[in-house]
């Protein structure tokens, strides 16, 4: 039984390739786009995604919104097509074309068949989205519409009311604290003029990344970036750098009444940045603090311990500039005070005396032993290349990640957690319960 | 999106929609990977798929319990008990699941539906063997104790008021099933209703511990990078010692009939209002002679399959009566069936009018069909949508688990998406004209409310900390 047993576990370990991170070519187009590819020939489609440096930080309090709109007019109207007629081309070859937006980036992606006919519709529709969008004034009238409607939507959630304050108190005049959908006071004023300029200003060729994996060769690659950036805007004076985040000058706090039966309970502070050099430090940090899930001690202490919430995080996200970090919680109305002194002192604690031998070196197993979890599918891969591109990390990054995760100790946690998380210098937001409730004075 | 547990209703019908129109064309491409399937002595089925494109593995273990075997008083006990399988055994005390899955590099998580509850893992390929171990003795050996109870089902409550007690949408998709449905148990949300939450007792959850968790009532599925006879060994290994039990008896609960429109009205605070439609319909039960749930999934890819369908192109893009339109129709399941158009109204539109666009939609349907080109770009969505499901092994493995749990056959993928292919325009306008009668339809709606009849202003609370 004994010998059986381990038989079959070396079996499945022999099994196993080898854990290669798939290897990535990379080049320019002629107009000056990155091109990042990897080639793999397991299924026949090719995902293809298109960033620039066109997010809401691009925005300013006055144009919010304008952004968000250009990147969602794109696949509305292009190259003589309306949009009727490229949902429908696109459809009839089983593709998919999407759009994606965020802080810093905005674009486009598609997933197609490899197919001769398939391929080369899907490409064609793609290339006049990118290359020749037409931002009909019509479209865009039924889209500011729906939008303004969104956004008093998001305006009555409590959940969204606590990101958005989040975002305003922890950014300021910063635009990381614009919301990407813009706000229902600046929307209505956009025109197609406004989103011509920012098309022409923000999706400039020598700006795009383009990521790339599937069933092509790099000929087959090569090509499409061409076919896919050659009538792009040229070159652009536009600003495509975010200024950094100012730090917050003192703690915050914001209770704003809700008729919810939970509090939702938001605490944090700009962050890190892509690149940070504590990066790996504070992701490890953190895995151990409120990113573990189950493990993690946030989640022990508020829902393990004292079933106080459902969903208890932390985590970093990381951006050109300092992006979130952010605790989170909902609870009861009742238990709001309960919940956050005992977030509270748990953050207190970690920054005080970090993580435990023991908790490290469960995070590092945890992050080194699932590694390849994180790149198991050419989806996954292309979130690492889009990433890996457009914020110019290096090519070896995911090779290295795991030796950069080994290298994290209990002293460059400590010092990095004690460096950028301050809690006296911290928002805290709660969305539910009268102020009086948590003792604090109307 | 950290939490262990899904109630996840809405993305499972997703789910098992595309499972039915994703179903595999790979027999036609030539790159079916192979469905191995075997049982156990106690009763245990074991389903591996092999995919080898990344030395990783999903390990899942399906219970044939979700709220359709529940009864009144005590709902929401199949998921209670999801909640109260990370809680302990002997062997492996609270907590102690979770540190060892994730020491292993592992993600695991767990949901609970209608008709399954399903418990799973993502490993690297060779720590399988702690995923069967760890499952096989929570599947026997679970403590239960009181202590864990009383703090857990404050968490379930929790996850209750954030999951639907606060949101409007969710609260009409309640009220819904539980009007559609007189009789069948699909009335009851799978979480429970408040109160019966609050009423169970960890004596309860015991009994029903006791009662289905049985390799008998259990099948495991495993997507990955492995062998199939090396799979099969293992669970053998680790499943094959647990002794079977007698199930209880399922009763058949068949809906009585409806006779006349049923509507229903939530008021909540928000700002939009939002529609809910549902038409009793068939679901399948001989795969290879039902062919109605087969032009039903088409009429809804028709309608809401990809941005051209017909809904997208008429009350949301030209007609702007919506500014969002989902079609959800569920074929293969336990339970009875429902065809489902839901929306929210467009600024200055109502629900009435949004009503009555889909109702002319239908209509439009049943007097003229669909066309060829139509009909072409569905099967073209079924085609790709094959492929690109393969690039993920959880897909896969959910899509298997979800249709076994529910009595289909192994090769029940393939046969679905053989039928869906042979679906004629006929077929669709038939089936439009047949089972879209008002005497059928249920109709729930959001009636919007002011929060507080006050506006949210935040307030500065100064630097208090």
């Amino acid at each position: 039984m004994f010998a059986r047993a381990l038989l079959l576990a070396v079996a499945l370990c022999v099994a196993a390739p080898a854990l290669a991170v798939p290897p990535i070519q990379t080049w320019q187009t002629a107009t000056g786009a990155r091109v990042y590819f990897v080639e793999t020939h397991d299924l026949p489609m090719l995902d293809i995604n298109i960033d620039f440096p066109a997010g809401s930080a691009f925005d300013t309090r006055a144009t919010s919104g304008v952004a968000g709109l250009t990147e969602q007019m794109l696949r509305l109207g292009a190259g003589g097509l309306n949009e009727d007629e490229i949902a429908r081309k696109i459809a009839d070859v089983g593709a998919q074309l999407g759009g994606h937006f965020d802080l810093d980036r905005g674009g486009v992606s598609l997933r197609t068949l490899t197919s001769h006919d398939e391929i080369t519709q899907a490409l064609d529709i793609f290339s006049r989205v990118m290359q020749s969008p037409e931002f009909p004034a019509a479209v865009l009238e039924r889209e500011k519409a729906s939008l303004v409607a969104d956004i008093r939507e998001a305006d009555t959630k409590p959940g969204s009311i606590a990101e958005r304050t989040f975002d305003q108190l922890a950014y300021g005049d910063h635009p990381y604290a614009l919301r990407a959908s813009g706000e229902a006071d600046t929307v209505p004023s956009i025109t197609r003029d406004d989103l011509v300029a920012f098309y022409r200003a923000h999706y400039a060729a020598d700006r795009a990344v383009i990521a790339m994996i599937g069933d092509i060769n790099r000929t087959q690659a090569q090509d499409i970036a061409e076919q896919l950036t050659a009538q792009l805007p040229r070159t652009s004076d536009a600003p495509a750098e975010v200024p950094p985040v100012p730090p917050l000058a003192r703690a915050e706090m914001k209770v704003i009444p809700h008729p919810a039966s939970q509090s939702h309970v938001l605490i944090g502070a700009p962050g890190m940045k892509r690149g940070d050099p504590d990066y790996f430090s504070l992701y490890v940090g953190n895995y151990v603090l409120g990113g573990g899930g189950f493990v993690s001690r946030i989640l022990t202490e508020v829902r393990e311990k004292r079933g106080l919430a459902y969903s208890a995080y932390s985590y970093f996200m990381p951006m050109q500039q300092d992006g979130p970090f952010m605790i989170g919680l909902q609870t009861r109305k009742d238990q709001t005070a309960e919940a956050l002194a005992v977030t509270r002192a748990t953050l207190d604690k970690f920054i005080a005396s970090g993580p435990t031998a023991e908790e490290l070196k469960e995070a590092k197993e945890n992050i080194i032993d699932g590694f390849p979890l994180r790149f198991d599918s050419n989806r996954k891969i292309l979130e690492y290349l889009a990433v890996i591109g457009f914020y110019r990390l290096p090519l070896t990054y995911l090779d290295d990640f795991p030796a950069n995760v080994e290298k994290v100790t209990l002293a460059s946690i400590n010092d990095a957690f004690k460096r950028r998380v301050d809690p006296d210098r911290m928002v805290t937001v709660v969305v539910g319960p009268e102020p009086t409730a948590l003792g604090v004075a109307k | 999106m950290f939490s262990p547990d899904w109630v996840w209703r809405m993305a499972l019908l997703y789910v098992l929609m595309t499972a039915m129109l994703q179903a595999s064309v790979a027999s036609a491409a030539g790159m079916s990977a192979q469905i191995h399937e075997h049982r156990l002595a106690n009763g245990l089925r074991v389903i591996v798929k092999e995919d080898h494109r990344a030395p990783v593995v999903v390990s899942m273990v399906w219970y044939r319990v979700g709220s359709i075997d529940e009864e009144n008083g005590t709902t929401g006990i199949s998921h209670a008990l999801e909640h109260m399988m990370f809680k302990g055994t002997k062997q492996v005390p609270a907590g102690e699941f979770s540190r060892l899955v994730a020491a292993a590099g592992g993600r695991e998580n767990a949901f609970t539906d209608r008709d399954y509850t399903s418990f799973h893992q993502q490993l690297q390929n060779s720590k399988l063997p702690l995923a069967f171990r760890l499952e096989a003795d929570r599947m026997q050996n679970l403590t239960l104790l009181q202590k864990e109870y009383a703090k857990e089902i404050r968490v379930v409550m929790e996850e209750r008021r954030l999951r639907t007690e606060d949101q409007p949408e969710a609260q009409v998709d309640e009220l819904l099933m539980a009007t559609a449905f007189t009789s069948s148990p699909y009335r009851v949300p799978v979480i429970g209703w408040m109160n019966d939450i609050q009423n169970m007792t960890v004596g309860d959850v015991r009994n029903w511990y006791r009662r289905w968790y049985a390799p008998n009532n259990a099948i495991v599925v495993v997507v990955g990078d492995v062998q199939a006879p090396q799979v099969f060994a293992l669970a053998e290994k680790y499943f094959g010692p647990i002794k079977p039990k007698i199930l209880p008896e399922r009763k058949l609960q068949e809906e009585p009939p409806q006779h006349g429109i049923r509507r229903v009205v939530v008021k909540a605070p928000a700002e939009l209002p939002y529609l809910e439609m549902a038409w009793r319909a068939p679901r399948l039960h001989d795969l290879d002679k039902d062919w109605e749930p087969y032009a039903l999934d088409v009429l809804s890819e028709v309608l809401d399959g990809n941005e051209a369908a017909r809904l997208n192109s008429t009350l949301v893009r030209s007609e702007r009566i919506a500014t969002s339109v989902n079609v959800s129709y569920d074929d293969a399941q336990r339970g009875p069936s429902l065809f489902e158009i839901s929306g929210t109204p467009a600024p200055g539109k109502t629900v009435a009018d949004l009503e009555q666009g889909i109702r002319r939609e239908i209509a439009k349907v049943a007097a003229d069909g669909v066309s060829e080109d139509e009909l072409k770009r569905v099967k073209a969505g079924l085609v790709a949508s094959q492929v690109y499901q393969r690039d993920s092994m959880f897909f896969q493995a959910l899509q298997i688990g979800a249709l076994a749990s529910d009595g289909y056959p192994p090769d029940a993928v393939d046969l679905i998406l053989q039928k869906l292919r042979q679906v004629t325009a006929a077929q669709v306008q038939e089936i439009a004209r047949k089972y879209f009668s008002d005497d059928s339809l249920t109709v729930a709606t959001l009636d919007p409310q002011p929060l507080n009849g006050r506006k949210i202003e935040p307030m500065d609370m100064g630097h208090v900390r």
